[in-house]
């Protein structure tokens, strides 16, 4: 590690936390409906959303109707882009004539995109036509994504709310998230990126004959305009296969640092944003630090494994970090950072190949996804996963003050509990049985791309990634008929059993009164309740995973140090 | 719920439009008229014939050239339509070997070497297509491009040092050299 | 109107392992083993069916005589101690209230009841008694069933139900007319109105709450034993696919280790203790002699935020004490000292009596006059006196009463007595004017005695965040005297049962639960709108059914107490669980080594406790789990110390000694249990 490697780090936290606030309290306004500067522009073709897909502006939902909106709009989103995919040969923008997916890759890429898991068992440069790219994946960065601030708007209305009955619109919700949010920062940080290199085109692939006379055919595509959405909507699927490695998608280390920051700042942002809502900035806060504590854990030792590199490469007597699936631009140490950042939120984006990670720097992302990507989050999604780990650490440690536990004045109860456990049981489930049944069925060992303990971490994590729509994998672990239908299956379940319950638990929070606090409440933005959480997060989170952990990357790191390979 | 699928479909059919069509092809017209070399992907050109594009590496066999990295993108390497890495983990027999080729491979082709052998040279990058090594593997290689061409390695060496790019704001990245553009530059010494 | 006994009763110190009642546990331990018992609680259950299917395993291996016939019997062994443990502790809990429970079932063997029918009196089984009927109970009869006394007056013996020995004045009308089945008469003759039909009775009701036949799941609990289960079910996964993950690596696990595995990690500890908390939480109230209707009201009152306590009898001793006679102009001191001393002989009342005494240390001893009328204290009047057979009239009284009193007697008392008068409202006291016909002679002060220790223990609700309101009859001057001096947070002066309940639902509104006490009928509503409502054993009939607690002291400063006993149930079993979980920790570090020494001995290093074999190290860990219960099993009865402070100190002490404490004591006690194992050569 060196003292540069730290200060890209501590500069792009920086960075992050001065947009917090701002970025928090513009948020606020947009879902608050009140007028911001883009708004002259803007409000128009609001309306327009509004008239054109009949939704109401002014009606209010019921938990139950919200959810329902989230999930028939992500059903037809599936449907659409099944049917997009399955149709790509015929349909304009598509000059490599690129054919059509076969039905189960269809389904598993409409599904992970849907599910804003950007999982990907196909080659974008190789396979998907730009009308596809731009109409598909790019447009489901958009709306997936907005479906998740959505969500954790609602989430916050249901926490701050009293009595109520409504946590308000989805298509509304939907809509000024698209508008205000995603789509000016998306122009604005697209053109910086096509400056700094990134192309933006509808040419065809180019054949060139390079200095010393070999033909290479240079791709491209709209590729700058995704690229930006990609991150910020913390979506994280690649224009191209080898994703944010490439020096197509970022090509220097400044683009490398914006994309860092597009993929941290909403979900950042939010916890400011529920903390204004909560009428107490310091319960933002508080979470905002919760998730920086395991920010910093995550990068640290990541950074740390991965500069310290592979000790069976030393052996052969080059010395050095960990340089194998990385680019010489990033290096370990922004390798590492963007590692513990695309899986701290669900995006999934990669300028590194984990599968090529040393063992315990390979464990980071691991963990962070196991938890449940609570560290800023998915846009939205990680606000909402932390409120429940909220929920749960106000119910135990708040019994311990002798009052029945209560967040922001609300009593959490039975119902609450069940719910906050439902959503706590689908990431245990979810990775861990998928994991059992591949490792000793032939279907699930046939594509494994490393062997020993490596190959079950290649599972370990295909399944980590789906369950939390994170995208990002152990690119080793090919596709086949087996994992295209389970990983799909484990993106659905991964998101929707967990949006739903969280929005029942948002609806029985909403219904409640507040109880006034006094000295002898617990309160959920002290220093004392922020090491609650991380002890709950990371007992009732991680403990669970630390069988299956063991056997993967922390035995493998072991046995490299015992020099063996397999 | 017919109604919720209902505003679906709507919402999907306005949404796409919007944001699915008109934001890139807006956002293409934006790039070309703002920056168009870089849109079309910073192709570079020598006496007007397009040699490569200063983003994409590309595979260098000729010891007059600086090499770039083992890339694992296409059947012989740097091939812009099958990106990616090698995706072998660290306890992996298969890397260990390959490496332990590499490094031989370097031994040979570099046998006046007098540097450490750079890690970059000997594992295979993230996207197949990296377009720079470190500024220690070009330093590296300098006594076998200098020999080859007949030049003085401190005229290489040099050029090198000419070549390289620091780290952005001094903190961001790590300091690197595009190997395209150094044996461009290169080519260009000896005219 | 409060009873006058004040005597302080202490909490029966029973020791908390009776010889008798553990005798009893023991074997419902083993009753308790019935899965049909076992699936109220899924924890156990889950730990039960292991047990179960361990000992499958050792009778294959008795059979096949395997080599790991010894290990297999030890852990399931420990499986089944871990479930009879547990069991254990649910049954001591239980048998402190069974052993009550069988004394106050003594005393409701079957008596025989007089049913009065029309003019004839019938002798009936009391069993037969029924709602509606009016019994007569004649001196050392037992009253044979809950009622009101319907006619008439008598002393009553209610040690059996209160364990007061001194008996009470129970008589027709008023607050006083209720009387319980079970208790017996000692003078005088009544007729009771029956208002509880057979197997209803307070006795029935106290007998099955003590019993914990009629115990449910409070909210509180059933919210942790849903959050218990999910992290069982959370863990069964866990342990269950890494059967498959452990034939992956080549090292196929045995059943009997998983299972050992999952029993450590789900949470036992507090699985196993969590029906054991409650019951000793409703059993402290108990001790407390507080009657609790359900384990919900005793988790409320931990939950409360303003606590209402009447003045009288809670802040104050009842009975106010003359300190002072101030005459008015032209009245010698010894003349207003007489008039007091003899408007008072006659007087009953401890307000009465002091007079006298003051009027006695003034040297006054006047003998009562022979033709004397005394004219005692009425509600409507609002003065008492004398009338002396030479016409003279002399009052005492509410200062208004008097003014008005004199004035109709052509009088005019003199302005600087007004004065005075406000000087004592305006300190607390009571002043008490007193006339002889037409002149108002002085104004005596009566003073409002504070308990001790009051100030005290207000301050300590404040700590835990509980606000305290004073109510009484006084006019606010008074009172807000009388509320400074006692250190209370607010007053509700001129309390009337109308505004009281409308304080009440003002509290509540803002989102406050209210707890309070109240024995009179016109208590009952608002005993009943506050979230926890504590009734005197002494008031009425109607009070005991609004509220969910009743007092049997009678004792209205209990309600502090009972608002600790709250706080210290839901404080228990926060700290279990975070224990319980915490605990996983070592476990983990003493198993998964174990499990794959055979497989990567490179996880030797995970063996941080270096336990000796493999074998060993799972048996330690799973004898730990089940050690762990029975060592914290007075823990549970007795509950976590608890210190009035704010929630943040409470919550860092425990976070420390539960959380911390919970990761670091396994390592140890794991550690230690193997170093036994090796010692003794068991493994």
């Amino acid at each position: 590690m060196t003292i540069i490697g730290w200060l890209q780090a501590i500069a792009f936290f920086a960075v992050v936390l001065a947009l917090t606030k701002p970025l928090g309290l513009y948020m606020m306004r947009v879902f608050g409906g009140e007028r911001t500067l883009l708004s002259p522009v803007l409000v128009p073709v609001e309306r327009a959303i509004y008239r054109l897909s009949g939704v109401r502006e002014d009606e209010e939902m019921s938990w139950f109707v919200y959810a329902l909106c989230v999930l028939a709009f992500s059903l037809i989103s599936l449907v659409y882009l099944y049917v997009l995919l399955r149709t790509q040969q015929r349909l304009p923008f598509n000059p490599q004539h690129f054919g059509n997916f076969a039905p189960d890759l269809a389904w598993n890429t409409a599904v992970s995109f849907t599910t804003n898991t950007n999982w990907q068992f196909y080659s974008g440069e190789s396979t998907m036509s730009y009308l596809s790219q731009m109409a598909g994946p790019a447009w489901h960065n958009f709306v997936s994504a907005a479906a998740g601030i959505a969500i954790a708007m609602a989430v916050i209305r249901g926490v701050v709310r009293t009595s109520a009955k409504t946590l308000g619109n989805f298509w509304v919700d939907l809509t000024r998230c698209c508008l205000y949010v995603l789509l000016p920062i998306s122009v604005v940080v697209g053109l910086f990126f096509v400056w700094q290199g990134v192309p933006q085109n509808f040419n065809a692939y180019r054949e060139v004959t390079t200095v010393t006379g070999v033909t290479q055919t240079i791709t491209g595509g709209p590729m700058a305009s995704q690229e930006v959405i990609k991150e910020l909507g913390t979506n994280g699927g690649g224009f191209v296969n080898a994703n944010s490695a490439s020096p197509n998608e970022n090509p220097n280390p400044l683009t490398d640092f914006i994309e860092l920051i597009l993929i941290f700042s909403l979900g950042a942002g939010l916890t400011y944003t529920y903390g204004r809502m909560a009428g107490d900035t310091r319960q933002g806060w508080a979470i905002f630090a919760a998730m920086s504590l395991l920010f910093f854990a995550g990068f640290a030792a990541a950074y740390a494994a991965e500069a310290a590199g592979n000790p069976l490469v030393h052996r052969l007597g080059v010395l050095g970090a960990n340089l194998e699936g990385k680019e010489v631009r990033f290096g370990a140490a922004a390798s590492a950072l963007f590692a513990t950042v695309t899986t701290d939120t669900s995006c999934g984006a990669v300028n590194a190949m984990h599968d090529s990670f040393t063992a315990l720097g390979g464990l980071v992302p691991l963990v962070n996804m196991q938890l449940g990507e609570i560290v800023f989050g998915g846009v939205g999604s990680g606000l909402y996963g932390m409120i429940v780990f909220v929920v749960l650490t106000v119910f135990i440690a708040g019994l311990m003050v002798g009052r029945t536990p209560e967040l922001l004045g609300k009593k959490i109860e039975r119902r609450e509990v069940q719910f906050a456990i439902l959503a706590i049981l689908v990431t245990p489930i979810l990775v861990l049985v998928p994991t059992a049944i591949a490792s000793v069925t032939p279907a699930g060992l046939a594509t494994l791309n490393n062997a020993g303990p490596h190959g079950f971490s290649e599972i370990l994590y295909a399944f980590s990634s789906t369950n939390a729509n994170n995208g990002s994998a152990f690119a080793g672990l090919g596709p086949n008929l087996f994992y295209n239908v389970a990983t799909g299956i484990n993106m659905l379940f991964g998101r929707f059993a967990v949006i739903v319950p969280v929005l029942a638990l948002a609806g029985a929070l909403a219904g409640k009164r507040a109880v006034a606090q006094n000295v002898g409440t617990f309160t959920t933005n002290s220093g004392i309740f922020v090491a609650l959480l991380l002890g709950t997060i990371l007992i009732v989170g991680a403990l669970t995973f630390l069988p299956a952990d063991a056997l993967g990357p922390i035995v493998e790191h072991l046995l490299v140090l015992q020099g063996k390979t397999f | 719920m017919l109604k919720e699928l209902g505003t679906s479909v709507r919402f999907t059919i306005v949404s796409v439009v919007l944001l699915g069509l008109l934001y890139p092809l807006a956002m293409t017209g934006l790039a070309h008229l703002l920056f168009p070399r870089q849109a079309d992907g910073s192709f570079v050109t020598r006496d007007g014939r397009v040699v490569g594009s200063a983003i994409v590496g590309q595979l260098w066999t000729s010891p007059r050239y600086f090499h770039g990295r083992p890339s694992a993108a296409g059947k012989n390497g740097y091939d812009p339509t099958s990106t990616g890495g090698t995706n072998l983990g660290p306890s992996s027999k298969k890397l260990i070997d390959a490496t332990r080729a590499a490094i031989a491979d370097l031994k040979r082709q570099n046998p006046d070497a007098t540097l450490p052998i750079p890690m970059d040279l000997v594992t295979s990058s993230a996207s197949g297509i990296d377009p720079d090594i470190s500024p220690e593997a070009a330093y590296y290689q300098a006594p076998r491009v200098a020999k080859a061409r007949g030049l003085a390695l401190a005229a290489v060496n040099a050029l090198i040092a000419r070549s390289v790019r620091g780290r952005t704001f001094g903190i961001l990245g790590e300091p690197r050299v595009n190997v395209l553009k150094l044996n461009l530059a290169l080519d260009a010494l000896r005219s | 109107m409060l009873s006058q006994r004040r005597l302080e009763r202490r909490p029966q110190a029973r020791p908390l392992f009776d010889r008798a009642i553990a005798l009893r546990a023991i074997g419902d331990s083993f009753k308790k083993l019935d899965p049909r018992w076992m699936m109220r609680n899924p924890v156990m259950f889950i730990v039960e069916v292991g047990a179960l299917v361990t000992t499958l395993f050792f009778a294959r291996d008795v059979l096949a005589r395997t080599p790991q016939l010894g290990f297999d019997f030890a852990i399931s062994a420990w499986l089944w101690f871990t479930v009879i443990f547990a069991n254990f502790a649910e049954a001591v809990a239980e048998g402190r209230g069974k052993a009550q429970a069988d004394t106050l079932r003594r005393t409701k063997s079957d008596t025989l009841a007089k049913r009065v029918v029309g003019d004839t009196v019938e002798t009936i089984a009391s069993s037969l008694l029924r709602k509606g009927d009016i019994v007569r109970v004649e001196a050392g009869e037992v009253i044979p069933g809950d009622g009101e006394v319907s006619r008439g007056a008598a002393m009553v013996d209610e040690s059996a139900i209160t364990g007061e020995s001194a008996p009470v004045v129970r008589e027709a009308g008023g607050d006083r007319s209720a009387v319980t089945g079970g208790t017996r008469v000692l003078s005088d003759t009544i007729e009771v109105r029956i208002t509880a039909n057979p197997g209803e009775t307070f006795l029935d009701r106290m007998i099955g709450l003590v019993e914990g036949a009629q115990r449910q799941k409070t909210p509180n609990e059933i919210a942790l034993s849903i959050l218990l289960s999910g992290l069982t079910i959370v863990f069964l996964i866990a342990v269950a696919t890494l059967l498959p993950y452990s034939i992956y690596a080549g090292a196929r696990q045995t059943l009997p280790v998983l299972i050992a595995l999952l029993v450590c990690l789900i949470p036992t500890t507090i699985g196993g203790l969590l029906s054991a908390i409650g019951i000793a939480g409703m059993d402290r109230v108990m001790q407390r002699n507080v009657l609790a209707m359900s384990g919900r009201a005793v988790e409320a009152a931990g939950d409360v935020d303003t606590l209402l306590l009447d003045k009288t009898g809670t802040i104050t001793l009842g009975n106010r004490h003359a300190t002072e006679i101030i005459t008015a102009d032209g009245v010698s001191a010894r003349d207003a000292a007489s008039c007091a001393h003899l408007s008072s002989v006659a007087d009953e009342t401890p307000e009465g009596r002091s007079i006298v005494l003051l009027a006695a240390q003034a040297g006054i001893s006047t003998d009562h006059p022979a033709e004397a009328t005394f004219v005692p204290f009425s509600a409507y009047t609002r003065m008492s006196g004398v009338d002396l057979p030479d016409g003279t009239m002399i009052r005492k009284g509410a200062p208004d009463a008097v003014i008005a009193w004199v004035r109709v007697a052509g009088g005019e008392p003199h302005a600087d007595l007004a004065a005075h008068v406000e000087r004592i409202a305006r300190a607390g006291g009571t002043p008490l004017l007193l006339a002889r016909n037409a002149a108002v002679l002085g104004v005596i002060h009566l003073k409002d005695i504070l308990k001790p220790n009051m100030r005290e223990r207000f301050d300590r609700l404040r700590a835990m965040g509980i606000r305290t309101v004073m109510i009484t009859g006084d006019n606010p001057l008074t009172a807000a005297a009388i509320a400074t001096e006692a250190g209370v947070d607010d007053f509700l002066a001129e309390a009337t049962p109308e505004t009281k309940m409308a304080l009440i639902k003002r509290e509540q509104q803002s989102g406050r639960l209210v707890a309070m006490t109240g024995d009179g009928t016109n208590d009952a509503p608002a005993l009943a709108q506050a979230d926890v409502g504590v009734a005197m054993n002494s008031g009425t009939q109607a009070a005991k059914e609004a509220a969910n607690m009743v007092d049997l002291d009678s004792d209205p400063t209990k309600l502090i107490e009972i608002v600790e006993i709250g706080k210290q149930l839901l404080m228990t079993r926060g700290a279990l669980t975070t224990f319980s979980i915490a605990n996983d920790v070592a476990k983990y570090f003493a198993i998964l080594p174990a499990m794959f020494a055979a497989a990567y001995p490179a996880m030797g290093v995970l063996n941080v406790m270096h336990l000796a074999t493999p074998q060993s190290a799972i048996l330690s860990a799973v004898i730990f789990n089940a050690l762990v219960i029975i060592a914290l099993v007075p823990l549970a009865l007795r509950g976590v110390k608890y210190a009035p402070k704010g929630a943040d100190a409470v919550l860092r002490e425990n976070v420390l000694i539960y959380g911390l404490g919970g990761i670091l004591v396994p390592f140890v006690g794991i550690k230690l249990i193997d170093m036994l194992l090796s010692a003794l050569h068991l493994t």
